[in-house]
């Protein structure tokens, strides 16, 4: 093969010669799909081909605005690249239709547009000026949903494989390694590490054999950036995986992917055996002599092998139990060799910063955390999706203006961040910067950056209740203070939620949560009583209501509220009489109906029925 | 003596044998291994262990020990649909709860079972299916569904039932 740069000249022009061809792009993530986005990516196709149009159709990856889904891009020669959401099969082919013969462009589906120098279309605003994406700061995403992730030849074009390129032939592994610390990358994977750091401790060990390991088990609930990351650019992620093997002196690595994302599964496979195919993995990597390739491990359901011990042990074949640190995976990790892991933000980093230099990167960021980290934005907010943005931003900016508010004119009540390793924030600190350490002190964490936002209808004590559950569930059973530790807090929070609690339950879950955190063995453990933590440290009067007053304010503990029957409202038409599953409810045709709470099960479904909203919960 | 039954029975582990060539004494192995048996008998039969055992090497113990660790491998027999519905905490803030009871009442599973007595469907809470910007989200085998509301659960479910018969033991 030639040199990586007439490579990539001649992908360049490859990609300019049909310029002159309509080109039509649905994206295809996960969240696509999941919208409905294949219906309208064959819809498309089959009226492209009978119609015998002079227009080529791609898919790609999630562009981050998973609220729009299904997406639809029209790019016409010389005109603006025009961005449709919330397409079905037949509006797409409706507005492909009018959009090419008539250039007639359908302003109520279109969402943005970009010029790229040409004429300015009326009534659409631009990419870079709605609220979205005006925040944003794309050095990870910049190539997720605009390339076709599986077709290397546009990565290459898109200056990939470059850094690799320039580690190989102008930097020996020291210099990368300052290069990165220089960087001030710190590991997106919650703990926020300083990855140069991490490296030198792996270099400096002495063994023949080492390892670069990546951690794709992304198992917080409310996470999603690595997936779309996996699928929408996976050569960023090999490429800064031979890099760290580079620096290292590691030539093998491992991804660990979860089972439950077959998309990146397939999507990586493709990618490592196209760069193989191109000389840009395997043995000798562009004449350089550095020799690295990359096995893919998937996951098999377990929250614990996100942990680092834990992970390499389920590569190994055996049950995903993590164990005492140290020794450091940097000096013992997989099959006992030195072992560098990081997650897949952190690695995909990485090019980047070798291409433009470390310092470049550093100028993003905050005083103690560089460059940008990529949040899911998910709950009750209007515009759930993926969020570049450089750290230090506000909570308020990402919610507010990224995020375009809460769902439904609903109050803020709260951001859940970090997983279930993390705490929630309420209004008054979402002025806070988001960084590694102003939001430790807040009692939450950046984990891996899943913000999951609350309205007033979230019950905050459910909220801690939900992700002890998940903690429980997951804990892997091997100390004690998490196994057990864990299931005693559940049962408080539930008893709490029944409208059981007891004004000594604070205390112990408090005295719990700390005993839990000092003397678990691995994050798991440690950071399972955060969420309670943090409710108790903001919520606590929510707490308070349920146990003294009986009441839940959010009207979420089913236990805690009482259906009656508004009496200027009813009309006597019997209907929830004879929905009631327990015959709770009785009353005279055309009169007023009563509910016995006596023997009320609180199932709502006389609520779901009335048709005069005569029901009224509290 | 010879049945129809165990004709297919037999295809199935000829199938496992012939897998289990690539992985001979490679206990490091395991997890994918096992992901392939599920793959061919939809779980792990009692048997299929012991044929595991022998060809990595590894004590069956161990075998069990990984397989009941991991929440992906299952030791009795599903159903040809399998239903994920997440129960991430996006999911559960945007209402998963009354999805999830839709499908249980749609499916007819009483007292905590996950698989219908027809073996036609299984019934699966996941910690998160990764598509949050979605929710609340299911997934019946690798088709998607998103934001999708209780009262839509009916129609998805009678998609499969239809579909009866389209989908065999083999992955």
């Amino acid at each position: 093969m030639g040199s990586l740069s007439e490579i990539k000249k001649q992908f360049q022009a490859e990609l300019k010669a049909s310029p002159k061809r309509i080109k039509v792009v649905v994206g295809l993530g996960t969240c696509g799909i999941a919208a409905g986005g294949e219906k309208v990516f064959k819809a498309l196709d089959k009226y492209i081909k009978q119609n015998e149009l002079q227009a080529d159709i791609m898919s790609t990856a999630c562009i981050g605005m998973c609220y729009a889904e299904p997406i639809m891009e029209i790019h016409i020669p010389d005109g603006p690249r025009i961005i449709y959401g919330n397409m079905k099969p037949e509006t797409a082919v409706e507005i492909l239709k009018n959009h090419i013969y008539e250039g007639k462009i359908n302003v109520g589906y279109a969402i943005a547009q970009e010029t790229r120098g040409n004429q300015v279309i009326e009534d659409i605003p631009e990419l870079k000026d709605i609220p979205f994406y005006s925040k944003q700061v794309k050095t990870v995403l910049g190539r997720c949903g605009v390339i076709d992730p599986e077709r290397i030849e546009q990565y290459i074009a898109a200056d990939g494989y470059e850094a690799l390129e320039k580690a190989l032939t102008t930097m020996s592994p020291v210099k990368l390694i300052e290069e990165i610390k220089i960087s001030g990358l710190r590991g997106r994977g919650g703990g926020g590490f300083p990855t140069g750091r991490k490296w030198e401790a792996a270099y400096q060990s002495n063994d023949s054999k080492k390892y670069v390991i990546c951690n794709a088990d992304e198992g917080d609930p409310g996470a999603f950036m690595d997936r779309s990351i996996l699928e929408g650019d996976p050569h960023a992620l090999l490429e800064g995986m031979a890099l760290c093997g580079y620096a290292i002196g590691a030539d093998e690595g491992y991804i660990y992917v979860r089972a439950e994302y077959p998309l990146a599964i397939r999507r990586l496979r493709k990618a490592i055996q196209d760069a193989e195919k191109m000389g840009l993995l395997g043995q000798n990597i562009m004449d350089s002599g550095f020799n690295f390739k990359i096995n893919i491990a998937a996951g098999a359901g377990a929250f614990v092998c996100g942990e680092e011990t834990a992970l390499m042990h389920s590569i190994e074949g055996k049950r995903g139990m993590p164990r005492v640190r140290p020794p450091y995976p940097a000096q013992s990790g997989l099959w006992g060799h030195p072992s560098n892991i990081n997650n897949v933000e952190t690695y995909a980093n990485v090019p980047a910063i070798v291409r433009a230099g470390g310092s470049c990167f550093a100028e993003i960021g905050s005083a103690n955390s560089k460059g940008t980290k990529v949040f899911a934005l998910t709950g009750n907010i209007n515009h759930t999706g993926l969020a570049e943005v450089p750290i230090g931003i506000s909570l308020r900016e990402i919610v507010f203006e990224i995020g375009g508010g809460i769902q439904n004119n609903h109050c803020y009540k709260a951001v859940q961040i970090g997983g279930p390793s993390g705490g929630c924030i309420p209004e008054d600190l979402l002025d806070t910067p988001v960084d590694y350490d102003s939001l430790l002190e807040l009692g939450a964490m950046m984990g891996s950056g899943g913000l999951v936002v609350m309205d007033e209808s979230t019950c905050m004590v459910d909220v801690a209740r939900y992700f002890l559950q998940f903690t429980q569930e997951e804990s892997c059973g091997k100390c004690t203070p998490c196994r057990e530790g864990t299931r005693q807090m559940l049962k408080i929070l539930e008893r709490i939620c029944a409208g059981e609690g007891e004004p000594e339950d604070i205390p112990t879950l408090e005295r719990l949560c700390r005993v839990i955190k000092d003397t678990s063995l691995c994050g798991l453990g440690q950071s399972a009583p955060n969420p309670v933590m943090a409710t108790l440290r903001y919520f606590q009067s929510e707490y308070e209501a349920h146990i003294y007053d009986k009441k839940c304010p959010a009207g979420v503990c089913t236990n805690l509220l009482k259906f009656w029957i508004d009496e200027t409202k009813c009309k006597g038409c019997a209907l929830c009489e004879n929905i009631c599953p327990v015959k709770a409810i009785s009353g005279e045709r055309k009169q007023v109906h009563y509910v016995d709470q006596e023997k009320c099960i609180q199932c709502g479904n006389c609520m779901a029925a009335c048709k005069f909203d005569a029901i009224v919960r509290a | 003596m010879c049945s129809c039954g165990e004709g297919i029975k037999d295809l199935r582990y000829t199938a496992l044998e012939k897998m289990l060539e690539n992985y001979q004494h490679c206990p490091e192995k395991i997890i994918p291994v096992l992901q392939e048996t599920q793959g061919i008998f939809g779980y792990i039969p009692a048997a299929a262990i012991q044929q595991i055992s022998n060809a990595l090497d590894m004590p069956s113990s161990e075998i069990f020990g990984v397989v009941t660790f991991y929440g992906q491998f299952h030791l009795q027999a599903r159903g040809k649909n399998i239903i994920r519905i997440c129960s991430g905490t996006a999911c559960h803030v945007r209402g998963g709860g009354q999805v999830l009871d839709a499908i249980v009442k749609g499916l007819g599973l009483m007292n905590g079972r996950t698989t219908t007595e027809d073996l036609m469907f299984t019934l699966e809470p996941v910690a998160c299916l990764g598509a949050c910007g979605m929710a609340p989200v299911i997934m019946i085998n690798d088709d998607t569904y998103g934001r999708i509301s209780p009262q839509e659960v009916p129609a998805i479910l009678a998609h499969y039932k239809e579909k009866e018969g389209g989908q065999v033991w083999v992955a």
